[in-house]
């Protein structure tokens, strides 16, 4: 630090590790060529620091998992800063209370929330610096603040002429009090916000230079690899660890909590070396477990009555006197996050702090983890956030699950250690998205209206037993278990959602979309049978019960409009609608569809609606539109982990396959304009694309695809145009 | 033993069974070609070989031994490969970890055909995935790649 650091600034310093996160190992989030952190650099606050050079850094505490929020969030602070978009760069922050989720209380990145979580506060961020920039300018000047104006990275001053740069004013400012109000920008001012801008790490992820968790160096940095329970909950009876031991590598073999860990000079001689370990296992209780009992134990739930979510009308009286009753069951499977990058941390600890390094969604719940564990208080604990090779909920650990690993082998080997999941660790380490089974009935009155819909739920909880439960578990029903089951939007005047929780063992967690993932596709397909059973076209069918939700209807009509529907199509193939509101946006898709005679589904093209509100950048939102829809389309045709004698029977990418470039459809996205609060768009995009899938599926086919993934069994022989 | 990585020789000694991705990951400090699966499904830690896109998850480092290695770290001195700059023009990252893989099985594809059709680019690269779904913007990069180095920007 430097002398003329002001007093804002060293206080804040004091309660971050802001100045020397990643300056050690250089992972730091940094333009190439530029040195890491300037001296009298103007701190204005938690989130922004200008230096003299006239570099703008940004300070995110948001992870950046691909979604493009390092951009997004810069771009909000560089709006109001007046900044020269060129000169701006993000550093990740460390885990401290100013960077904790605005809405949740903690640091967490999740729910397709960073924008509407930070949007206020980094506007505001920006638009101090600016005033303590013009103040500084003006004093100079000796001139009233109120007769400059910014741009791009200057203050001017137009009566004389004068201008000085933000980096020539970075240490005069630094001298000043941040104003207590400011004023914002009118957004039709806006000039960043709102324009399709290149994310600002896309240069690094493009040369190998981009650091993720399992990227990290340092001196004496050893790898482990640990032995995990082969059954979940199973605990180490004994083991032999001889043969590992005598590997050329290995450094040492020591029982953790989460199984026996072979710590050695890298991967190789640690894997090496837990191939050679011998553990005996006491498999415990989940020992018979099996997915295919599961099922028969939820089909038998879903035919009792359960807590009930949503009760509109007497769906029971209107189902036994309407015209037409419609039934299905629905089901989804467990899914694992497949990040590709697998889960791993680094720790390296020492008598009176700790500090770690990893890809994470969860700061503040690492920090305290990691205290707790190493017998530190939770601000010894520094947490360094790289970037993450894909996160979709997984690395948003509620038992940070991947920092204890690190810091109980640390402990044990007495030495920094970066614990790495093989992939075969990683497809087997639980936390899946929970298998749903749906029973649904549906009435149809005389004229082919639907006047009842019951629709029965059976799953797990993810957020029981979780620090979220208090606020997400209601009257027993988490609502992550009925989200977009609830709020269906159809005007439908009986409807009722139940709900069974039942208490299976294996471990379930936020799955990109969480319970959207499943109800998005359960309750558009089955609309769309409500709609052919009613002889109705599924999207006249849909607009007609949407008169009250604008936003809704809106994306339909678009989606609709830019897909053709109605138009004719290329013979042997199908097209299908859904819809969907998730996490503040609503996203309507068109997929077209063919089946060839073997039974496989070829997506040829999916077109997409969305309205996230206001717009930051409009080709993140494209580029999440993109992502979401072939994340779910793996799922449709190729996502399901399952269990037997207690073990998953996936491993890796060829048993839990992943879509490829061949099987990639073309996507089309249309953004709708809007003044609305701001939506998500990391998530959204995922719900609607199964049930468009499948439905076009129908249309091409006549064949009703109720349970994912799509098995060719349940297609073959199905190819060609439907015969009515 | 001795190897040749993005034009320089360097020695290492690691037992000659090492797969080829964790010598240059560990032993070199090259981070950039990176694990994904270690069983050549997934394409992430595809380096050339003599000018072949190689998995080097199942390499062994002694069939790399007396030919040139290339990694992502190699494939231009500062960003201006036809491919890393289409790749910032239409800005396919998302999280980014694939990317190396897809950058590298790409520059393999570009050699051998420099004007790649739609399903050249399928049969091309479908060794590699890409979790984040970037597909649709690796394909356009690769065709506006190709648009460079015709227009002369190949290195």
């Amino acid at each position: 630090m430097s002398a003329t650091h002001s007093i804002p600034r060293r206080k804040f310093l004091q309660s971050s590790a802001m100045a020397t996160a990643g300056l050690l190992i250089g992972f730091r989030f940094a333009l190439k060529g530029e040195a890491a952190e300037e001296s009298g650099e103007f701190t204005p606050n938690a989130f922004l620091r200008i230096a003299p050079s006239g570099r703008v850094t940004v300070i995110v505490g948001k992870s950046e998992m691909g979604q493009g929020v390092y951009t997004a969030l810069a771009m909000i602070a560089a709006e109001e800063l007046d900044a020269d978009w060129n000169k701006v760069r993000v550093e990740s922050a460390p885990a401290a209370p100013a960077y904790f989720h605005t809405a949740f209380g903690t640091q967490l990145t999740g729910g397709s929330s960073s924008v509407w979580s930070d949007y206020d506060q980094f506007r505001k961020a920006g638009a101090v610096a600016r005033a303590m920039l013009v103040s500084a300018a003006a004093q100079n000047w000796k001139v009233e603040p109120a007769s400059c104006r910014t741009e791009n990275g200057v203050v001017i001053h137009e009566a004389s002429k004068r201008r000085l740069a933000y980096g020539a004013l970075a240490t005069a400012a630094a001298k000043l009090s941040p104003p207590a109000e400011v004023a914002l920008k009118d957004p039709k001012n806006f000039r960043i916000i709102g324009k399709a801008t290149k994310r600002l790490d896309t240069p690094e992820k493009t040369n190998g230079s981009a650091i993720f968790g399992i990227d990290v160096k340092m001196p004496g940095l050893l790898t482990a690899l640990i032995a995990r329970p082969p059954v979940y909950g199973a605990k180490v009876r004994s083991f032999n660890a001889d043969k590992a031991r005598a590997i050329a590598g290995v450094k040492g073999v020591y029982q953790v909590p989460s199984g026996v860990a072979v710590v050695a000079d890298g991967f190789w001689p640690a894997k090496r070396g837990r191939d050679a370990l011998v553990v005996e296992w006491d498999e415990g209780a989940m020992a018979d477990f099996s997915t295919a009992k599961q099922r028969e134990e939820y089909a038998a739930l879903a035919l009792k009555p359960g807590l009930v979510a949503r009760n509109d009308g007497d769906a029971a009286k209107s189902l036994a006197s309407a015209a037409k009753k419609i039934e299905a069951i629905y089901e989804v499977p467990y899914l694992a996050h497949a990040t590709m990058e697998p889960m791993n941390c680094v720790a390296k600890l020492s008598e009176n702090s700790l500090e770690v390094w990893l890809g994470t969604q969860a700061q503040t719940i690492d920090q305290g983890a990691a205290a707790a564990a190493a017998g530190l208080k939770p601000e010894q604990v520094k947490v360094h956030t790289t970037f993450l090779g894909g996160g979709f909920g997984r690395r948003a650990s509620l038992h940070a699950q991947f920092v204890l690993d690190a810091v109980h082998v640390a402990k044990a080997a007495k030495a920094p250690v970066k614990v790495i999941w093989t992939r075969e660790d990683d497809m087997r380490g639980y936390y899946y998205r929970p298998i749903f089974y749906d029973r649904f009935a549906a009435g149809l009155d005389a004229g082919g209206n639907p006047v009842a819909w019951t629709h029965t739920i059976v799953t797990q909880s993810i957020m029981t037993g979780t620090p979220f439960e208090s606020f997400a578990v209601k009257d027993g029903i988490d609502g992550s278990s009925v989200e977009g089951s609830k709020e269906l939007p159809y005007e439908i005047p009986n409807l009722r959602v139940e709900l069974h929780t039942a208490k299976t063992g294996v471990p379930v967690h936020f799955w990109r979309s969480v319970g959207h993932s499943h109800s998005g596709f359960v309750t558009e397909s089955f609309f769309d049978e409500v709609a052919h059973a009613a002889g109705k076209d599924p999207l006249e069918l849909r607009r007609a019960l949407l008169a009250k939700h604008p936003r809704n209807l809106g994306v339909l009509n678009l989606a609709a409009e830019k897909a053709g529907w109605g138009k004719p199509l290329t013979a042997g193939r199908g097209r299908g609608i859904a819809l969907h509101e998730s996490f503040g946006s609503f996203v309507a898709q068109v997929a077209e569809v063919s089946v060839s005679p073997a039974g496989v589904p070829r997506v040829h093209r999916v077109v997409c609606a969305i309205d996230c509100g206001q717009i930051v950048n409009p080709d993140t939102i494209k580029a999440q539109m993109e992502s979401c829809i072939n994340f779910a389309l793996t799922a449709v045709l190729y996502g399901e982990i399952t269990l037997d004698r207690g073990r998953v029977q996936q491993s890796n990418f060829h048993d839990y396959k992943m879509l490829r470039m061949h099987e990639a459809p073309q996507i089309e996205v249309h953004i709708m304009p809007s003044t609305e609060k701001h939506g998500g768009v990391g998530e959204p995009g995922v719900p609607p694309l199964a049930g468009a899938v499948v439905n076009a599926i129908f249309a091409a086919t006549g064949k009703r695809i109720r349970r994912l993934p799509i098995r060719a069994e349940d297609l073959k022989g199905a190819a060609g145009v439907k015969a009515s | 033993m001795k190897l040749t990585v993005n034009g320089k020789i360097v020695e290492v000694e690691a037992e000659p069974g090492t797969p080829l991705l964790w010598v240059l990951r560990d032993h070199l400090g090259l981070t950039g070609t990176k694990y994904g699966c270690g069983m050549a499904q997934c394409g992430a830690c595809t380096v050339h070989l003599a000018g072949e896109a190689v998995r080097s998850c199942v390499t062994p480092v002694s069939r790399a031994v007396g030919k040139p290695i290339t990694t992502i770290e190699g494939l231009s001195p500062n960003l201006n490969h036809p491919l890393q700059r289409a790749w910032i023009e239409i800005d396919v990252p998302q999280c980014g970890y694939c990317q190396s893989g897809q950058i590298m099985a790409a520059a393999v594809l570009l050699a051998a055909n420099p004007k790649p059709t739609d399903k050249d680019i399928d049969d091309g690269m479908a060794g590699n995935i890409c979790r984040c779904g970037t597909y649709p913007r690796i394909r356009r990069a690769i065709h506006r790649a190709a648009e460079l180095m015709a227009r002369g920007g190949a290195r």
